[in-house]
Order: structure tokens, then C-alpha cells, then sequence
């Protein structure tokens, strides 16, 4: 059995190599560096409690009196704290490593939260159409209008001033996640939409609905499958959206405290500083930052390259 | 087309019904208006009286129909901390967020349509490959940052331009206190009207380039090439023309999207209009001013979307009109 399973995955992985995915991400550099430099944050991030010199979660680790230290190479640096220290005394390299991490998490989080919404609606919307299907679609429509951001920026707003600043600052993250995940679900709806649309007039969903299947296996093991080419694409896209979404939210001060910051909380942070000299508190993160998403997008505009469908055509 | 315009209005109408009825749901959830009113010093008799008259224990549908009825008489409720009619609060802080958003539209217009065109029709051009990488760049980067930069260069490093408010301004046909017509106006607009832009234009180029790129490559374009035309009269009337259609309905959706992005760009450059009133009406938990705030945009909003709707309506052929 197991062997079998093994065998089963080798040849799936023969057959990736062999597919014009992996060809053309081979001979395409643009590609290869994003993923390569998506794939180094990732994994740094993840390893940040092992990397990290200091613990910027831990307030004992850090000294007022070391505070907007410049980092290594400038005048009154000091070696200890390589990329310098925020205006607590933070370690800089030690809270970019966690805040990347913060980022990329909520990004994935609301990405996936995004994709499970908007993956039901569309399967629904588009199998069985009609009323339900013109209803659904309208209010997707609505839902965009009121972009995202707008949204999450109001929810966040009225959350923080209901609750309060110090329960606030415990479940930032989980609110976040939540809001731009379910703001963000009209384009994965309207995408699957689309390709149930243009599958359903195919002849295996005619053929399996003729041997007795239920609408509810047709949807799930039979269509679904054919709508992910799509959905990979946008997905990457919206994994950048939605960083970029946290990073403007936690600048506004409405995103993760300054106590446990992200990117975009390390820039606020940064910001107030700015005037008086101390450029790196905010130039190292929003390097990060920007590099990070143009390598998402990057991979993104790569990817909607090779698997265009509209392209194979022609 | 009567019975077209009849059911928009109507969706029109319901959308703004709910936004308000969100928007009053949330007066009624923060903040008490009794004590921003009179304070703690009113003993709790004189209190539950004062509720009684001012109908804060009322049903909250007959709360929410008293409230509405206010709104639609233009009355929003008065600012706590203004001390001021909500809306007029707002109507003082709307002409700065519309330069704001005229000066980021002027780029957009300015530079979207030229380069999204060329990229389509000359897409191994070098120029191309810059304006495709370049915008790509500028999607990545966001607007806070795009300010922070622009701050630092041409403000602190330079010293060339201001870095926060609005500089002199000029008031237009008696209520519309501008920055668009005064030398120092248009200095201090220059640096927000640029990062409000810089988010927008690319989507906009990338948009306008791969749209009319697949209309180059439908078949009466081939057959207008084939019949000899001139290669101007192709790509400005058979294709471009074309290509408009699909970036009316996004250009819509993305005039929301920049007055979302007003409110990062006022905060950074201390730009005194609405999304910058609305941030510091949540910070001192105004809740008048913030519910004000949500129902104007979510009219401009609603507006927006009711004429780009309408108006795709009228210029495409290809959607019926008249009933579905």
C-alpha cells in the first residue's frame, strides 16, 4: 500500500517535471529569483526564533539607553545591534525577522480564509445560476465597491474603540486575518464563477450527472479540480494584497501594536523619527516590505503568463 | 431603458438603506450621547429623565426611522468634539480631498492612456519593458511608503517643496476653498496628488495594455489589417475604442479605492481633509463625525457605481437594457 502511494507520487512529480510549468519556470529567471527570494523570507521568518539575536517580543531584552542606535558602518553604531535600534532600544534585525513573519502569516491566513469563502460562493453561484446566482454576484459587486481596504479600515476602527486598546493589542491578528479575508471574497468568487461557467457546458459534467452523481460531488471532484490554474494565480496576487492590506492598516495605527509589530507597524514606528535623522528605523523594514511583495507579484505575473489558458489557444 | 435605470436606482437605494442602517447600528453601539452631553455631574434621576425625552430608550427601529428621517433632511447629528453639525464638518473637509483627488486623476489621465497604448502596440519595445517593470514596481510599493520617500527626498533632503498641508487657497463659486488655482496650492498638492497616483496608474497602464492587447488579436482587427487600413485608424478607432469598454467598469470601482487611499495619503502629509478628520474622529471615539463620515462615502460610493453602471449600459451594445 505504501509502496504503491510512493509510486504514485514519484510519477506525479516526473510528470510536474516533464510539464510546461516547470520548463518554463526553469528558463525563466525573473521567476526563479522571486521564488527565491519569497522562499529566503519564508524561511528566515520561520526560523526567527532561532536566528534573531534578541527577542523584541521580550520587553527585559531591550535597554531604553540603547535606543536609535544607527546601524553597523555609521557613526556611533554599535556592533551588537547590526541594523541598528528603534527609539525602545529594540534590535532591528531581531523585529524585521518576527515582523516578516507577522506579515507573511496574516497574508497567507487571509489569503486562504479568502479563497474558502469565495471558492463556495463561486462553485454555488455558478453550478446552479439563476436567482441565487444574480443575487450572489450583485452582492459581490457591492462588496468590491466598498474596497477592501475602506472596509477593513472602518471594521478595525470601531473594533479598537469598542473593546479598547489593551484586550485590542491580544487579538489584532486574528481580527485582521478575518477582515481581509472575508472583505477580499468576490475575487475568488467571480473567478470560479467563471470557470464553473465555462466547464459546466463540457461533456464529463454532462456525462457524470447522467450516471446519478449529486450536484455536490459533481461540484467538488469533478469541476473544482479543472477551475485551479486560475486560482493560482489569484491567489498570489491576493497573498500580496493582503500584506500590503495589514502594512497600511498597521500604519494607521488600526494593525498589529507597536508590542508585537509588523512591516507596516515598524514603518508607523519608524515614521515619527523620520524628521530627526533616523532614517533606518523605517528604511529596513519598508525595503522588506517592497521587496517581498515584488517578488510575490513577480511569481504572480509569471505564473498568469504560463497558465493563461487563453494563451495555450493560440 | 426606463426599466433599466428604475432597478439600478432601486439597488442604489437599498445599498445606501443598509449602509445606514450599519452606520446608525454602530452610533447606538459606541459612546453614550447622555454623557457626552451633560457630563458625570447629572445625577441619575435627571439622567434617566433626559433619556426618556431625548427617546434614547426607544425600540431602535423607531430610533433607526427617527434617524433617518434626520438624514435624509441633511441633519447627520453634531460632532462631539466640533461641537458643529457633522455634515458641515465634512462639507469644510471635502473641497481638500477633492483637489486631492482631481490632482492624482490628472496623472492618471495624463499618463495612463499614452503608455498602456504604446505597451500594447509596441510590446518589444524598449519602452515598454521599462513602463511594464517600472509598474510593476509601483503596484508593489505602497501609497504610505511612495509618500514616506517622496517626504524625504524632495522635503527633507532637497528642501524643494512642503511637506504637510494645503498652502494658500482660493475660494471657487463661494464654497469651494481650493489649492488648484494658487502657485503655492499646487506646490504643497504636487508630492499627495503624486502618491495618490502612484498606486493607481500602473493598475491603469497594466489594465489599458493587456485589454487592448487582446482586441489587437480578435479577428476584425486582423480583417481591418487585411483590408488595407491605416495602422493609426486601427489602433485608435477599432482598437482602442474597444478597449475602453472593460476600463470604464474598473475605473470606477478604482475611484473608490482612492478615496480609500486618500485616508493613508492625508495622514502622512497632515493633508487637512476627510480621510484625515475621519482617522481623528476615531481616535477621539466622535462617533457622530465618524458615522457622517461613513454615510457620505458610502454615497460617493454608491453614485459612482449607479453612473459607471448606467453609462456601460449606454455605451455597450451588447448589454440589454431593456430586462433580462
Amino acid at each position: 500500500m505504501s509502496a504503491q502511494t510512493l509510486e504514485v507520487r514519484s510519477s506525479a512529480w516526473q510528470r510536474f517535471r516533464k510539464s510546461l510549468v516547470y520548463h518554463s519556470f526553469i528558463h525563466n529567471r525573473t521567476a526563479m529569483v522571486s521564488a527565491a527570494v519569497v522562499a529566503f523570507f519564508v524561511i528566515t521568518s520561520l526560523l526567527a526564533p532561532v536566528l534573531a539575536p534578541y527577542d523584541p517580543w521580550d520587553q527585559t531584552q531591550f535597554d531604553i539607553m540603547d535606543s536609535e542606535l544607527p546601524p553597523v558602518g555609521s557613526n556611533g553604531a554599535d556592533q551588537r545591534f547590526v541594523l541598528g535600534t528603534d527609539a525602545m532600544g529594540r534590535d532591528m534585525l531581531s523585529t524585521i525577522l518576527y515582523g516578516t513573519g507577522i506579515s507573511i502569516m496574516i497574508g497567507v491566513f487571509a489569503t486562504i480564509l479568502q479563497a474558502t469563502i469565495g471558492i463556495s460562493i463561486g462553485l454555488v453561484s455558478g453550478y446552479f445560476g439563476g436567482r441565487l446566482d444574480s443575487f450572489l454576484m450583485r452582492v459581490a459587486d457591492i462588496q468590491l465597491s466598498f474596497t477592501t481596504l475602506m472596509v477593513a479600515i472602518v471594521i478595525l476602527a470601531l473594533f479598537q474603540a469598542t473593546v479598547g486598546l489593551r484586550f485590542y493589542e491580544n487579538y489584532a491578528i486574528f481580527v485582521i486575518v478575518l477582515v481581509i479575508g472575508i472583505a477580499e471574497w468576490p475575487q475568488y468568487a467571480r473567478t470560479v464563477r467563471a470557470c464553473v461557467l465555462a466547464e459546466k457546458k463540457k461533456e464529463y459534467v454532462d456525462a457524470a450527472r447522467v450516471i446519478g452523481l449529486k450536484p455536490r460531488a459533481i461540484i467538488y471532484r469533478h469541476i473544482l479540480p479543472n477551475t485551479i490554474s486560475p486560482l493560482l494565480v489569484i491567489s498570489t496576487v491576493q497573498v500580496a494584497n493582503a500584506i500590503i492590506t495589514e502594512a497600511a492598516l498597521s500604519f494607521l495605527g488600526l494593525g498589529m501594536p507597536i508590542t508585537k509589530p509588523s512591516l507596516g507597524s515598524l514603518i508607523r514606528n519608524g515614521f515619527d523619527y523620520i524628521f530627526s535623522g533616523s532614517w533606518w528605523i523605517t528604511a529596513f523594514p519598508a525595503l522588506i516590505l517592497v521587496v517581498l511583495i515584488l517578488a510575490i507579484n513577480l511569481l504572480g505575473d509569471w505564473m498568469r503568463d504560463v497558465l493563461n489558458p487563453k494563451l495555450y489557444d493560440k | 431603458m426606463f426599466a433599466f435605470l428604475v432597478r439600478r436606482l432601486g439597488q442604489a437605494v437599498i445599498v445606501m438603506l443598509v449602509i445606514s442602517l450599519l452606520s446608525f447600528s454602530i452610533q447606538d453601539q459606541l459612546g453614550d450621547p447622555l454623557r457626552e452631553l451633560v457630563g458625570q455631574s447629572v445625577s441619575e434621576e435627571i439622567r434617566n429623565e433626559l433619556r426618556e425625552e431625548m427617546g434614547l430608550n426607544d425600540p431602535f427601529m423607531v430610533q433607526y426611522g427617527r434617524f433617518l428621517k434626520n438624514a435624509v433632511q441633511g441633519d447627520l447629528g453634531t460632532s462631539y468634539f466640533f461641537k458643529r453639525p457633522a455634515l458641515d464638518v465634512i462639507m469644510d473637509k471635502l473641497p481638500a480631498t477633492i483637489d486631492l483627488v482631481i490632482g492624482a486623476t490628472f496623472w492618471i489621465l495624463l499618463f495612463s492612456v499614452p503608455v498602456g497604448v504604446f505597451a500594447a502596440i509596441r510590446p518589444h519595445h524598449w519602452f515598454s519593458k521599462v513602463a511594464m517593470g517600472v509598474s510593476i514596481v509601483g503596484i508593489s510599493v505602497p501609497v504610505f511608503l511612495t509618500a514616506i520617500f517622496l517626504i524625504y527626498l524632495f522635503a527633507v533632503e532637497l528642501g524643494w517643496l512642503p511637506s504637510y498641508g494645503r498652502g494658500d487657497t482660493v475660494m471657487l463659486l463661494g464654497r469651494w476653498k481650493t489649492s488648484l488655482f494658487t502657485l503655492d496650492g499646487l506646490k504643497h498638492l504636487l508630492l499627495p496628488s503624486i502618491s495618490l497616483a502612484s498606486v493607481i496608474l500602473p493598475l491603469f497602464v497594466r489594465m489599458i495594455r493587456s485589454e487592448m492587447m487582446e482586441v489587437l488579436e480578435t479577428e476584425y482587427v486582423k480583417f481591418a489589417w487585411a483590408k488595407g487600413l491605416h495602422k493609426r485608424r486601427i489602433w485608435m478607432i477599432h482598437a482602442f475604442k474597444n478597449t475602453l469598454l472593460p476600463v470604464i467598469t474598473v475605473g470606477g470601482v478604482q475611484l473608490g479605492i482612492m478615496v480609500a487611499y486618500t485616508i493613508l495619503t492625508e495622514t502622512v502629509f497632515q493633508w487637512p481633509g476627510m480621510g484625515f478628520m475621519f482617522l481623528e474622529a476615531i481616535n477621539r471615539v466622535d462617533t457622530p463625525l465618524i458615522v457622517a463620515y461613513l454615510i457620505i462615502v458610502g454615497l460617493i460610493f454608491v453614485i459612482t457605481n449607479t453612473v459607471v453602471d448606467i453609462i456601460y449600459g449606454m455605451v455597450n451594445p451588447m448589454v440589454k437594457i431593456t430586462g433580462q
